[in-house]
């Protein structure tokens, strides 16, 4: 892994001294880029603002899309809602990472007589990897309980979550997989020379390095295990996505799917910029 | 010759005459529809059992494409002039040119709605009733409201049946909402739910067609609900049709037109025991 106790930067050689020239001009080709930065976006902001409310529709689209009598009577449920979408995600996530990580490890066995386990780890990936979510969530939704399972082992809460756990963890495990595999084989032969048994060097070297390095990859996979909760409410939670369509229904009125957006952005966006800021302090480290 | 020529003549006169009728009937719409001289009508994708039958309303048959029939008819317009179109029921509210003139799916009429949308006067006037399985009331669950609110709830959840779920019968438990009355006829199936809220129509046609083993435990009387179920042609908001609609509407109404195609079409509706 990356040497932390080397300099990292020469900027902080230099904070302490008189600018040089170089920086100056450096300075000033960025003040300049900054001045055309905002002036385009302003550009583009005036020309959205003012030119998209000329379009000939515009107050129809207003009224359905973005009447703020309607949000305003609507988002409070909205994030009601939410609540649950949360719940969901918070009893999946940790779920999915252990799943992924042991589906990962068997896809990695080499033991020839553990041949099985990599067969299994590679049919897993392969079919829920490549079957839409939303199936897998109807067929395993509806179609296990009505094996008959007795009240509340056949509640859609649970099911639904098996299912969003078994597509998620597909992805998380060859998210895993790659974090593995990225770690060079001459840290196992060291392993190996040091006495470290197969177990051993797979939890003590492989795997702490591994998981470090996917860990922006699989933010970006939570993100999105954060939205896809929302399709869950097909086999009947009422989750903010089915909250906003029941009021859309009342009001024949789009404005709480806005609202909907909305919650999901305030959530996402914040994670996406961790995620972001993961990555770049990654590859930084790296270098 | 002669007598041929006043027989024609007055043929041609007798021929104008009706056609000077239909036209004078037909007028309100004249130039308010799509196409002139068509009238266009959606209805779902698919259509349902009672109110479209084989989901096929250039058949005329089932309550809703009756209807549909008989206003174009008292507008003017023959059925070689109706133009079936599908939507669902997101575009038929999304903003925008329509494809339809009106849109005919059981859209229940709310204050709430019109504000977005033109509805047109009602054609129907539903109860809404409780469909649940035998083995569901064999277990116990009986018509009046105190076991209702403990049982286990479904709905559609673009229907009315959702706030009339919420203020008249106010269960325990938080109610499943489903995208289509499919899905909850599965969820009924696999003992996810015990019950659930249909317009009575719908909620007969599953009980004896979808749902194994599916009864109507019973129907609210509509004055239950703060304003019974009705249901209305959604158009466009400030559709000039809406008139025309209206008056033909009415025409049939009072005609008893409607009254007599509801009994032919949803004849099943009446006997079902209210709950009180």
């Amino acid at each position: 892994m990356a040497d932390t106790s080397l300099p990292q930067t020469p900027a902080s050689e230099s904070a302490s001294a008189a600018p040089t020239r170089r920086e100056a001009y450096e300075a000033r080709l960025r003040r300049r880029s900054i001045a055309v930065a905002a002036v385009s976006s302003v550009g583009v902001l005036a020309f959205i603002l003012f030119l998209v409310p000329l379009a000939p529709g515009w107050n129809a689209v207003q009224r359905s899309f973005f009447n703020g009598d309607i949000f305003a009577r609507t988002f409070p449920g909205l994030i009601n809602a939410f609540l649950l979408n949360v719940a969901i995600f918070a009893w999946c996530a940790p779920i999915i990472a252990f799943l992924g990580l042991a589906i990962a490890l068997c896809r990695d066995v080499r033991a020839p007589i553990l041949f099985p386990l990599r067969m299994f780890g590679a049919a897993y990936t392969d079919v829920f990897r490549g079957v839409p979510v939303i199936l897998v969530i109807y067929l395993i939704g509806f179609g296990v309980p009505g094996l008959g399972l007795p009240r509340p082992w056949n509640s859609p809460y649970i099911w639904g979550s098996l299912a969003l756990v078994l597509v998620y963890s597909a992805y998380v495990a060859e998210v895993f997989r790659s974090g593995i595999e990225s770690i060079h084989e001459s840290q196992r032969a060291a392993a190996a020379s040091l006495g470290l048994s197969g177990s051993d060097t797979m939890r003590f070297v492989v795997l702490p390095q591994a998981i470090r390095n996917v860990v922006p990859a699989n933010m970006n996979l939570f993100i999105a295990l954060q939205k896809d909760v929302a399709l869950l409410s097909f086999i009947g939670p009422v989750e903010i996505f089915r909250q906003a369509g029941v009021y859309k229904s009342l009001f024949a009125n789009f404005t709480p799917y806005v609202g909907a957006a909305l919650i999901f952005l305030a959530i996402t966006i914040p994670a996406t910029r961790y995620a972001d800021y993961l990555l770049h302090r990654q590859a930084r480290r790296r270098t | 010759m002669k007598k041929t020529l006043i027989v024609f003549a007055a043929s041609a006169f007798a021929m104008s005459a009706g056609s000077a009728l239909a036209h004078e009937h037909g007028t309100c719409a004249a130039g308010k529809t799509l196409e002139d001289g068509v009238l266009t009508i959606a209805t779902g994708n698919p259509a349902y059992y009672p109110w479209v039958l084989n989901d096929a309303p250039e058949s005329g048959e089932g309550f809703e494409a009756a209807v549909a029939y008989a206003i174009a008819d008292a507008m003017g317009f023959d059925a070689d002039h109706v133009r079936w179109v599908r939507t669902s029921f997101d575009e038929a509210i999304q903003p925008g040119a329509k494809d339809f003139d009106f849109n005919m799916q059981q859209y229940s009429i709310t204050p709430a709605r019109d504000e977005m949308v033109d509805f047109s006067l009602p054609y129907y006037t539903s109860t809404m009733a409780v469909l649940t399985t035998q083995a569901v009331v064999d277990a116990g669950l009986a018509a009046n409201l105190q076991d209702l609110r403990g049982a286990l709830w479904g709905a559609h959840a673009t229907t009315t049946a959702v706030p009339m779920l919420s203020e008249v019968i106010q269960p325990e438990n938080d109610p499943l909402l489903y995208g289509d009355s499919t899905d909850v006829t599965a969820a009924m199936q696999a003992g996810q739910i015990d019950a659930a809220l249909f317009d009575l129509p719908t909620a007969l046609y599953l009980a004896a067609v979808v749902v194994n083993d599916g009864v109507i435990l019973g129907q609210f009387p509509a004055e239950r609900s703060d304003d019974p179920d009705q249901f209305g042609l959604l158009m466009e908001d400030g559709n000039p049709l809406k008139e025309c609609v209206d008056a033909a509407i009415t025409e049939l109404t009072d005609s008893g037109a409607l009254a007599a195609i509801e009994a032919e079409w949803l004849q099943e509706a009446t006997g079902v025991p209210v709950i009180e």
